[in-house]
């Protein structure tokens, strides 16, 4: 199973609560270009909301240093000890949620921790669980067919 | 396989020294290592070291032109190995930032080599405190160094008696014993080469990258001019370097920030072009193989002919199956261009590890070239088998390739049979013969150490103990400067021909590639217009050499909207890049005409230094037949409508009432007067005599006017040397 931060865009109101908890959380500070999740204006008071899916893995696959990797509740993570800063991980993400704050030397992303989602007043967050897919497994494929074979 | 651990390695000399972050790119210090004499020590970089050789190849050249003196021989204790980095290596940021420059006085040319490398090595080797590490001295006993960035040591090691020397085993051992724990096997990189560098003057150095994934060590090669020879001659086994603490600013950019930008701008560009534009993160450079097959520029049959039928054998989609998809295989963090593909689990068919699965580096477009399509072998298993053994016992696979296409032909035209070859069927396709070279090398058999010669010595020696036609040989050996060709037609690019053959190292492509500009898309109509380019590019290339780059994310990827530029083939965008990169890192502005000045004084150093060596003559620029027109008949006759049409169109001739050869004979006059022409304006373009020497006045315009430029000028100019 994986878990993740769901979103629902029609009942956001853009009222920057997530991101104030998400960057103050995390950055100790608020400031929306330093949250995970993202919330962005489309006009006419309608709102899209971007969080990492947790499913597509482009980033497990493509990180050269093995610093993220997949936690066993099926969260990406990110482990600071082993990321080079490269942000060829920033630059694989569909839909740019793998986020970078000029400067600083780690991208960071949505761990699915729930804090957003319990101070939503308007319920447009959610953590919840859905299954594997062929996509969110490809990565782990990649390795078994590539990894050498123990003595 | 026996494993070892650190107390397995006698320690024959230490040394502990400050560690320091580096700051804006430099850590201002070189180091310096003498394995004879068993001595270590720091060397600082000047301020006017710093502005005139600017790091990597210039720093290189300059330690070796000070190691050095004029009649230092290749296995002269004095020769040394240089191996720098330069300001940009080692950022993760921007693509293809990981390289190492390796210098030396080589023992096929006599004269300066350098070769461009991926790896691990030169990065941590820069992090661990020094910009260059310069190797001397013959040592008694076998002998590692090893350098501990973290704990700030350095150490001369004994090698165990039983430590194997072929890569593939010996990087693996060293990986493991020199790693703290299984976590720490990624902070390792190991220099090797292997047996047949040992014996053969092709011999090259392989620079290793622990590959998490696979769980083993791969290796990036420094393949030309044989510096691993000289490595194998001062008895040194490996160099070994940790590593541990990688980040975003390693480098103490002046402006991290900014390194960022402009390496996430590029690798957005690469997710998006890359699929559209040459396929390196599925291929990598062997994306060419059908493009050159079809432009009639694929070697087959050592140089005879740019084509065959059985060229979609080996191209693209054959490799692109074959190799390992949708890993991150840069061969330094942060590359996505990610061109450093592997073959996995790959089944050895020949040798000492026959039966064995192994992981293969590559092939490169070079290799795919060299040891396929020009011995004739369209056997993608053969190639990868040559690609292997090549690496492994230290050979490099164009000087390989080259070297064996000359031998196969010799074998045709019945100047050399099998028992001469002790015998090894040469015949053309023969990829099995081909390994069995590889095998009876490192076995020192005799045939196996006359072929690892190199293409130079064995034409001679074909005339002086086998009787062989003297010009037939000097046409059909592909080298320069004593250096193997590579893997490119030029016969139908007169630009080409400069970019092989006026090098300051021998035929490299890593100069200039103008073969699409010239021949394909006719934009150098002109000698003026063909000698900017031969100004231009080489300097330009030059560049990557200086920071510690790759050059295939120059050009290899492009924007989008990059034919709106008014000079497409300089691809603007990217050199504007590399100009802010540049300035991100070490806070110095810098211009792209500012960026070719900088290589232009290191350009003129080096083709100093082949003078100084007594070589840098207009003589020594030549190339043989081979790479400018139609040597045999039937090489002719392959391509008669086209040489039939230059005789009229060009040459003014009928050639319905020719034999061929005499239409041999007036292309061949004609072509080479063309290229006469072609060197009169490149030098007069680089500010050269017709001679080829750096004029004191050109050098003293382009700030490389330090004493022994000068006075090297003054001493060619004045016959003195």
């Amino acid at each position: 199973m994986i878990k993740y931060l769901k979103t629902d865009d029609s009942k956001c109101v853009g009222c920057m609560t997530c991101t104030a908890v998400c960057s103050t959380l995390y950055f100790k500070e608020d400031n929306p270009a330093k949250s995970a999740i993202q919330v962005q204006d489309k006009g006419r008071g309608e709102f899209h909301l971007v969080a990492c899916d947790q499913e597509c893995r482009k980033c497990v696959q493509e990180c050269p240093t093995q610093a993220i990797t997949v936690a066993k509740t099926g969260v990406v993570m990110i482990n600071k000890n082993l990321c080079v800063g490269c942000l060829a991980c920033v630059a694989v993400c569909p839909i740019g949620a793998m986020r970078f704050f000029p400067g600083h030397r780690y991208p960071f992303k949505c761990i699915a921790c729930g804090a957003c989602a319990k101070e939503c007043p308007k319920d447009a967050l959610s953590i919840a669980e859905k299954e594997e897919t062929a996509e969110s497994r490809a990565w782990a494929e990649v390795i078994a067919a590539v990894a050498q074979p123990k003595e | 396989m026996s494993t070892y651990t650190r107390k397995d390695f006698n320690v024959l000399a230490e040394q502990h020294y400050e560690l320091r972050p580096v700051k804006r790119g430099y850590n201002m210090r070189t180091l310096y290592v003498n394995v004879g004499t068993r001595t270590i020590a720091e060397k600082p970089v000047s301020e006017t070291m710093k502005a005139k050789f600017v790091g990597g190849k210039g720093f290189g050249l300059k330690l070796l032109w000070d190691g050095t003196r004029p009649t230092t021989k290749w296995n002269d204790p004095e020769n040394e190995i240089v191996i720098a980095m330069g300001p940009i290596c080692g950022n993760t940021n921007y693509p293809g930032s990981g390289k190492s420059l390796v210098v030396s006085i080589s023992p096929l040319t006599d004269i300066p080599i350098d070769s461009n490398v991926g790896g691990f090595f030169g990065p941590f080797l820069k992090f661990s405190g020094f910009d260059a590490l310069e190797l001397q001295g013959k040592a008694e006993k076998e002998t590692i160094v090893f350098i501990d960035g973290n704990e700030g040591t350095i150490q001369l090691l004994e090698a165990p008696a039983d430590l194997p020397t072929d890569t593939h085993v010996l990087a693996e051992l060293l990986t493991h014993a020199f790693a703290h724990d299984e976590k720490d096997l990624q902070n390792v990189s190991v220099v090797s080469s292997g047996r047949g560098a040992e014996v053969s003057p092709l011999g090259l150095l392989n620079f290793s990258l622990y590959d998490k994934r696979r769980q083993g060590v791969r290796v990036k090669q420094a393949g030309r001019g044989g510096i691993g020879h000289v490595f194998r001659d001062k008895k040194l086994k490996a160099l070994v370097v940790r590593y541990a603490g990688v980040h975003q600013d390693s480098n103490g950019a002046a402006n991290p920030a900014e390194v960022q930008r402009i390496g996430l701008k590029l690798h957005r560009e690469i997710v998006v072009n890359d699929d559209r534009q040459c396929k390196m993160r599925r291929q990598g450079t062997a994306h060419l193989m059908e493009v050159m097959n079809d432009y009639d520029l694929l070697p087959t049959k050592n140089h005879r002919y740019g084509q065959d039928p059985k060229g979609p054998e080996i191209a693209s989609w054959v490799w692109e199956k074959l190799l390992s998809q949708h890993l991150p295989d840069g061969c330094w963090y942060g590359c996505t261009l990610a061109c450093a593909h592997a073959v996995d689990h790959f089944e050895l068919q020949t040798g000492p590890y026959k039966g064995q699965k192994v992981c293969v580096d590559g092939p490169e477009y070079e290799t795919a070239a060299g040891v396929g399509s020009n011995l004739y072998v369209y056997d993608p298993h053969g190639i990868l088998e040559l690609n292997f053994y090549c690496d492994t016992y230290g050979i490099d696979t164009i000087s390989f390739g080259t070297t064996t296409s000359f031998l196969m032909e010799c074998w045709e035209l019945g100047i050399i049979n099998a028992e001469f070859t002790g015998g090894i069927d040469l015949s053309w396709g023969n990829w099995k013969g081909a390994a069995q070279i590889l095998h009876d090398m490192v076995e020192r058999k005799p045939f196996g150490v006359l072929a690892g010669k190199g293409v130079k010595f064995l034409s001679q020696y074909f005339v002086s103990e086998l009787g062989a036609d003297p010009q037939l040989m000097k046409d059909i050996a592909l080298h320069g400067k004593g250096l193997e060709q590579s893997q490119y037609i030029s016969k139908e690019s007169l630009a080409q021909q400069g970019g092989y053959y006026l090098t300051n190292k021998g035929p490299q492509h890593d100069e200039a590639w103008l073969i699409f500009m010239d021949m394909v898309n006719n934009h150098l109509p002109t000698f003026e217009k063909k000698a900017e380019a031969l100004h231009y590019f080489p300097m330009f290339r030059t560049w990557f050499g200086l920071q510690g780059l790759c050059k295939l994310p120059w050009n290899d990827i492009e924007p989008a909207d990059n034919h709106k530029y008014a000079e497409p083939n300089k691809v603007p965008e990217h050199v504007q890049n590399y100009c802010d990169l540049y300035t991100a890192i070490t806070g110095e502005p810098l211009t792209p005409e500012g960026l070719i000045l900088q290589s232009e004084r290191v350009y003129n150093f080096q083709r100093l230094f082949n003078i100084r060596r007594g070589y840098g003559h207009r003589k020594d620029d030549y190339p043989p037949y081979r790479a400018v027109g139609p040597v045999l008949p039937d090489e002719y006759f392959a391509r008669q409508e086209r040489y039939d049409k230059q005789i009229r169109e060009k040459i003014g001739l009928d050639p319905s009432t020719m034999t061929v050869e005499e239409k041999l004979k007036v292309i061949r006059e004609y072509r080479m007067k063309q290229y006469e022409s072609l060197v009169d304006a490149v030098f007069a373009r680089r500010g050269w005599t017709m001679d080829g020497c750096p004029t004191p006045e050109h050098l003293r315009k382009i700030g490389m006017d330090v004493p022994e430029a000068i006075e090297t000028a003054e001493a060619r100019i004045a016959g003195r040397i």
